[in-house]
């Protein structure tokens, strides 16, 4: 199985998934995201999705499950990138992941976290 | 990595089903299916796959180019099992019904994302769906 690797930027935990995604290499992202929230006192992670081609209801569930998780441990969650073609499929699948905050690339992700671009010190987040 | 048509692969272990999603996505570009219904087709064939792992206990996929109305170029997936079997295969349909570990989108979600959508099960026997979907 492989693990996604996970980055720290300033304040933010970036995770960009460039594997094709199954189950268990889910689950141990969320174990592994959980555990380096806690560890790094991280305020905001970033999913780059760019490079997924097909989200289902497992994974999608997942990213939801990560995003209500980093919420009560004080970090906000943002998917990034996501492909029209994904959008689509989710929508009639019946997922709409509600609770999870979307931006539309990594860019604006950051901004959504008050992060700004990479490198920047990273402000206290607002999330008005 | 990829099949010639037809072919019949198992899904036992859960790299076996991100396999189907890409046996899947090379049948349904090669049929002409456009970006949005390959993914459509992929993801239905991924929730499908996982079923036939997780609750049927294993099982097969064969993936083929198929006709549907009017000529249009498809692409037909037969996922069968021999497990359990669903005892109540309306139930098991419907919305947000879940076996206790999913959000119960596998089947119903399959299904709208699909052209094309048989499920036959026998308890004790196992169960078969076939989806298909077409180019536009």
């Amino acid at each position: 199985m492989e693990r996604v690797p996970i980055l720290k930027i300033g304040d933010v935990l970036l995770v960009s998934i460039q594997v094709d995604l199954q189950d268990q290499t889910v689950l141990a992202l969320q174990e592994d995201l959980a555990d380096r929230i806690v560890r790094t006192g991280a305020h905001g992670v970033i999913i780059d999705i760019t490079a997924v081609d097909i989200v289902d209801s497992f994974i999608g569930r997942t990213f939801a499950t990560i995003a209500s998780m980093s919420r009560l441990m004080d970090s906000e969650t943002v998917v990034v990138g996501m492909r029209p073609a994904v959008a689509i499929t989710l929508v009639e699948l019946g997922l709409s992941l509600g609770g999870v905050r979307t931006a539309l690339d990594l860019e604006e992700g950051m901004r959504l976290l008050g992060a700004g671009a990479p490198g920047a010190r990273a402000p206290a987040a607002d999330h008005s | 990595m990829t099949a010639p048509p037809g072919d019949e692969v198992p899904i036992a272990s859960n790299d076996d089903v991100v396999r189907v999603r890409q046996l899947v996505r090379t049948a349904a570009a090669a049929a002409g299916l456009s970006l949005v219904d390959q993914t459509k087709l992929v993801t239905a064939a991924s929730e499908l796959a996982r079923n036939t792992y997780a609750h049927g206990g294993g099982g097969t996929m064969r993936v083929e180019r198929a006709t549907g109305e009017e000529g249009r170029p498809g692409v037909r997936i037969v996922f069968a099992d021999a497990g359990p079997g669903i005892a109540d295969v309306e139930q098991a349909l419907s919305e947000g019904w879940s076996s206790g570990t999913g959000l119960g989108l596998g089947l119903s979600g399959a299904r709208r994302l699909s052209d094309e959508f048989d499920l036959r099960s026998e308890a004790g026997k196992g169960t078969t769906v076939t989806v298909a979907k077409w180019a536009r």
